[in-house]
C-alpha cells in the first residue's frame, strides 16, 4: 500500500501550522483528540479527588481531610466526571473520530460549530476549576438540590454555571451528529446500514438535544434564586422544593443514558469484530437504542421516592422503571449470542468489553432493587445506590471508554500497544474494581449512608476493603495510560485494519488521511458481514502453507 | 425534506396575518367569559392555533419533509411528557 | 477524490434543519419554566388570577399584534429575496427589527411601571402579600426576561442577516441564513403567543 499523508501531516484549515492548527482546526479529527487529552486531564484529576475521597473512609475519623473539604471533595468529583469526563467522553471524543468514517464522510456537518463545542467545552472546565479559588469549594453534591444550594455561602453559582456551559458544548455537539447523519451519508448506505456505534450516537445525540435544555434553565433558575431570592422553590415564599428535583431529574436521569448509550454502542461494535460474526439482532440493537432514548425520559422521577412526592408518583415511576431495563437487557443478550458459536479472537479490547457486560448487568440488576419502590426505602442515599452507579457509569461507561481506548488507538495514532500490559492493566483495573465496589453494595444494605466522611465502627472491615480496592484500581488505570502513551513515541506500525473490522474506518489508512477516504469506501449491504474478512484470513493462512516449503 | 424551496405568496402571509390578529381578538374576548378551569384550556386552545398557523405557513413547516415534522413532534411529546408526568406527583398530592 | 454529492456549503436543507435542532431546544429550555407555571398555576389558582389581574392587558395585546407583524415582515423579506426583490427584503427587515425595538421599549415601560409600584422580585410588596402572587410575579419576571433575551438575540440575528442582504450575499438559491434568522424570531413570536394568554389574560 502505498504511503498516504496522515491528518497528523496535513492540518486543516492548510494555512495553519504548529500548535494552531490544532486550537483553530476543523479537522473533526483534531477536534476529537483535542477532546481525548482535556477529558484524560479531567478524569484523572476525578479519580484523584475519589482516591483522596476512598482514602478518608479507609479507617474510621478524620484522616486526611476534614468535614468540609470531604463535601467538597465529593462535590468536584461527581461535577467532574459527570459533566466533565463521562457525559462528553464517548461522544466527543469517539463520535467526533469516527462517525463520520463510520458514514463515509469527511467532516461533521457544522466543523466551525464543532470547533466552537470543543472551546466551550474548555471555558466550562476553567470556569469549573475558577469556581475553588473563590468564598470556597461548592459542597452541595453534583445535584445542586435546593434549598442548601440556594442558601450555601460556598461558590455554587460558578460551577452551577460552569455546568450550564458544558450543557451547551454538549446540545451542540448533539445537533451537530444528527445534521451529520441525517445529510451527509454516504449516499450508498440507508438507515439500516449505519453501524452501531453510530445508530447509537444518533440516540444518544437526541437525548442530549432535548433533554439538556431542561437543566440549563434549572441551573439558570438556582443563579436567578441565589442572586434575586424570588422564592420559585421556598416553600416560605409559595415555591416547592420537590419541583426542583423533578426538573433536575428530567435532565439528569435522561443524562444517564447519554452516558451508557454510545458505551452500548462501542461494545457492539467490538463484540461481532472480535468473534468474527455477524452481530445477533442488529434491528433490535437499533431499535432498543431508540426505545431507551424514549423510554428514558419517562423516569426521571425514580430518584426521588423519598422526596416526599405523591404515592402515586412513585407506584407510576417505578413501573415505568422497570420498563426501561428491557431495551439495555435485549442489549446483552444480543452481545452474549453473537459471542455464542463465534470464532473469537481474545484481544485487550474485547476482554475489556466482555469485562463490561458482567459489571453493567450488576449495576443494571441492583438497579432494578432500586427501582422497586420498596426495597428503594431501605437503601436510598445509602452506599448501596453509589456502588450501583459506579458499576453503570464506570464499570459500563468507563470500561466501554477504556475498550474503545484500546479498539481505536491503532487508527486513531497508528500505533499498537503492548497486549501484555494492556491484559494485566485490565485484570487489574477489574479486580481492583470488584473489591472497591462490591463492598459498597453491603455496607450499603447494612445502612451506611452516603456523603458522610465519618462511619461508626462496624462498617469499618468494608470500607477498608473498598479502599484497597481502590489502590488497584488506580495503578491498573495509571499502567494502561502508560501503556498507551509509549506508543507515541514509536514508529508507526499498525495497519489499516488490524483486527479485521468490516465497518468503513477500517478502510482508511491508520491514522486517517484528511479526508478520511482517498477513493470512496465501499458499503456493505449489511454492516457487519464478515465474510470477506475470514476469507482473507483463510487465503492469508493458504499463503503461509505454500510458501513455507518454497523458503 | 424537499430540497427545492417553496415560495409563499405575498397573498397567503397577509391572510395568515389577519387569521393571528382574529385569533388574539377571540382568545382576549374568551377570557371575559368566566368558564372556571375550561378558561385556561380554551386559551391554550387558541394560543396552539395560532402557533400552528405561525409554524405552518410563516415557519414553512407545511412544506417540509418528514424529518423535520416527525421531530417538531416528538420534542412537544417530549414537552407534554414533561409537563404530563409532573402531574403524577401534583395532581396526587 | 470523489467525496459526496455535495459538500455542507451548499446544502441549504441541512442547515435549516441545524437551526430546527437548535429550536427544539429552546422550546424545552421554556418548557421547564411552563413545567413551573402549569403546577403553580393548579397549586394558586387563585392567586395566579389576581395576579393576572395587576397585569396590564392592554401593553400585552399591543405587544402581541407587533410580534405578529414583526413576524410577518420577516416571513415576506424571504419570499422577497426569493423573487429577487431586493429592497421588498430589506424593507420588511427594517420594520422587523423596529417592532423589535418598539416591544422592548414597550417592555421597558411596563417593567418600569411595576417597578413602581413594588411589584418586582424580592420586593416587600410581594413578600408580604399572598405567597401565590410572589410566585407568579417570580415566573413573570423570570419567563419575559427570559423572552426579552431572546428578543435582543433575534434582533441581532436580524441585523446581519440585514447585512447580508445588503451586501448581495443572499441570493434567491442560497438563503440558508436569512431563513434560519427568521425561523429563531418566528419562534420568539410563537413563544409569545403562549406567554400573552397565560399570564395577561388568566382569570
Amino acid at each position: 500500500m502505498e504511503a498516504v499523508k496522515s491528518f497528523f501531516e496535513t492540518p486543516a484549515p492548510s494555512r495553519f501550522t504548529g500548535i494552531w492548527a490544532w486550537l483553530l482546526t476543523t479537522d473533526h479529527k483534531r477536534i476529537g483528540l483535542m477532546y481525548l487529552f482535556a477529558i484524560v486531564f479531567w478524569f484523572c484529576l476525578a479519580i484523584l479527588l475519589g482516591g483522596l475521597i476512598r482514602l478518608e473512609l479507609m479507617f474510621p475519623g478524620e484522616t486526611v481531610l476534614t468535614a468540609e473539604l470531604y463535601n467538597s471533595a465529593f462535590t468536584l468529583h461527581g461535577v467532574i466526571m459527570i459533566f466533565l469526563f463521562i457525559i462528553p467522553a464517548l461522544p466527543a471524543i469517539f463520535g467526533n473520530f469516527f462517525l463520520p468514517m463510520q458514514i463515509g464522510t469527511d467532516d461533521v456537518f457544522f466543523p466551525k460549530l464543532n470547533l466552537l463545542s470543543w472551546y466551550l467545552y474548555m471555558l466550562g472546565g476553567v470556569v469549573a476549576i475558577a469556581s475553588l479559588f473563590a468564598e470556597g469549594f461548592p459542597d452541595t453534591g453534583w445535584t445542586f438540590y435546593v434549598p442548601f444550594s440556594v442558601s450555601t455561602q460556598t461558590n455554587v453559582s460558578t460551577a452551577v454555571f460552569a455546568a450550564f456551559i458544558l450543557g451547551f458544548a454538549s446540545m451542540l455537539t448533539g445537533l451537530n451528529f444528527i445534521t451529520t447523519i441525517h445529510r451527509m451519508r454516504s449516499p450508498k448506505m440507508g438507515w439500516l446500514q449505519i453501524p452501531l456505534f453510530t445508530w447509537s450516537l444518533y440516540a444518544t445525540s437526541w437525548v442530549q438535544l432535548l433533554a439538556t435544555p431542561v437543566v440549563s434553565i434549572t441551573l439558570v433558575l438556582v443563579m436567578v434564586e441565589r442572586f434575586l431570592n424570588i422564592g420559585l422553590f421556598d416553600p416560605s415564599k409559595g415555591g416547592d422544593p420537590i419541583l426542583y428535583q423533578h426538573l433536575f431529574w428530567m435532565y439528569s436521569h435522561p443524562a444517564v443514558y447519554i452516558m451508557i448509550l454510545p458505551g452500548m454502542g462501542v461494545i457492539s461494535e467490538i463484540i461481532p469484530v472480535f468473534s468474527r460474526k455477524s452481530i445477533f439482532g442488529y434491528k433490535a440493537i437499533v431499535f432498543s437504542s431508540m426505545m431507551i432514548a424514549v423510554a428514558g425520559s419517562l423516569v426521571w422521577a425514580h430518584h426521588m421516592y423519598t422526596s416526599g412526592m405523591s404515592d402515586t408518583a412513585v407506584f407510576v415511576f417505578s413501573l415505568l422503571t422497570f420498563v426501561v431495563a428491557i431495551p439495555s437487557a435485549i442489549k446483552v443478550f444480543s452481545w452474549v449470542s453473537t459471542l455464542y458459536k463465534g470464532a473469537i479472537q481474545m484481544t485487550p479490547p474485547l476482554f475489556l468489553s466482555l469485562c463490561f457486560i458482567y459489571l453493567f448487568s450488576v449495576g443494571g440488576l441492583t438497579g432494578l432493587v432500586l427501582g422497586a419502590a420498596g426495597p428503594d426505602v431501605h437503601v436510598h442515599d445509602t452506599h448501596f445506590v453509589v456502588a450501583h452507579f459506579h458499576f453503570t457509569m464506570f464499570g459500563g461507561t468507563g470500561f466501554a471508554f477504556f475498550a474503545a481506548l484500546h479498539y481505536w488507538w491503532p487508527k486513531m495514532f497508528g500505533r499498537m500497544y503492548d497486549f501484555k500490559k494492556a491484559y494485566i492493566a485490565s485484570a487489574l483495573i477489574t479486580g481492583g474494581f470488584i473489591f472497591h465496589y462490591v463492598p459498597m453494595f453491603i455496607l450499603g444494605l447494612q445502612g451506611m449512608p452516603r456523603r458522610y466522611y465519618d462511619y461508626l465502627p462496624q462498617y469499618a472491615t468494608g470500607n477498608f476493603l473498598a479502599g484497597f480496592g481502590a489502590l488497584f484500581m488506580i495503578i491498573g488505570i495509571a499502567l494502561m495510560f502508560y501503556n498507551l502513551a509509549v506508543t507515541l513515541r514509536r514508529e508507526r506500525n499498525a495497519p489499516a485494519d488490524p483486527w479485521g473490522g468490516v465497518t468503513l474506518e477500517w478502510k482508511t489508512a491508520s491514522p486517517p488521511p484528511l479526508h478520511n477516504f482517498d477513493r470512496d469506501p465501499e458499503v456493505l449491504d449489511y454492516p457487519y458481514d464478515f465474510t470477506g474478512v475470514k476469507e482473507s484470513q483463510d487465503n492469508q493462512a493458504n499463503q503461509d502453507k505454500q510458501s513455507k516449503p518454497n523458503a | 425534506m424537499t430540497d427545492k424551496a417553496h415560495i409563499i405568496s405575498y397573498k397567503t402571509l397577509l391572510m395568515t396575518l389577519l387569521a393571528l390578529f382574529a385569533l388574539t381578538g377571540i382568545t382576549v374576548g374568551a377570557s371575559y367569559v368566566d368558564l372556571g378551569q375550561l378558561n385556561v384550556w380554551v386559551a391554550l386552545l387558541i394560543a396552539s392555533l395560532k402557533g400552528t398557523l405561525v409554524l405552518l405557513i410563516f415557519m414553512h413547516m407545511k412544506f417540509e419533509g418528514k424529518a423535520l415534522r416527525l421531530s417538531f413532534i416528538s420534542t412537544i411529546g417530549f414537552l407534554a411528557i414533561m409537563i404530563g408526568f409532573t402531574f403524577w406527583d401534583i395532581a396526587f398530592r | 477524490m470523489s467525496l459526496h454529492q455535495t459538500s455542507p456549503h451548499d446544502d441549504e436543507t441541512g442547515k435549516k434543519l441545524g437551526m430546527w435542532l437548535f429550536l427544539y431546544t429552546e422550546i424545552i429550555l421554556f418548557g421547564g419554566l411552563f413545567v413551573l407555571y402549569a403546577v403553580y398555576l393548579t397549586v394558586h389558582t387563585e392567586d395566579f388570577v389576581e395576579g393576572g389581574k395587576q397585569l396590564d392587558r392592554l401593553f400585552g395585546l399591543a405587544n402581541t399584534v407587533i410580534l405578529l407583524i414583526s413576524s410577518f415582515a420577516v416571513a415576506a423579506s424571504i419570499t422577497a429575496v426569493q423573487k429577487s426583490q431586493k429592497g421588498v427584503a430589506l424593507g420588511s427587515l427594517a420594520a422587523s427589527l423596529l417592532c423589535g425595538l418598539i416591544f422592548l421599549i414597550n417592555k421597558y415601560f411596563e417593567w418600569g411601571h411595576k417597578f413602581e409600584i413594588g411589584l418586582y422580585p424580592n420586593s416587600e410588596r410581594l413578600l408580604d402579600g399572598p405567597t401565590g402572587q410572589n410566585i407568579f410575579f417570580g415566573l413573570y419576571y423570570v419567563i419575559t426576561g427570559l423572552h426579552g433575551i431572546h428578543i435582543v438575540i433575534g434582533m441581532t440575528v436580524l441585523a446581519v442577516a440585514m447585512a447580508y442582504v445588503q451586501a448581495g450575499k443572499i441570493t434567491p438559491t442560497r438563503f440558508a441564513l436569512l431563513e434560519n434568522a427568521g425561523l429563531y424570531w418566528h419562534l420568539v413570536d410563537l413563544i409569545w403567543i403562549f406567554i400573552f394568554p397565560l399570564f395577561y389574560l388568566i382569570i
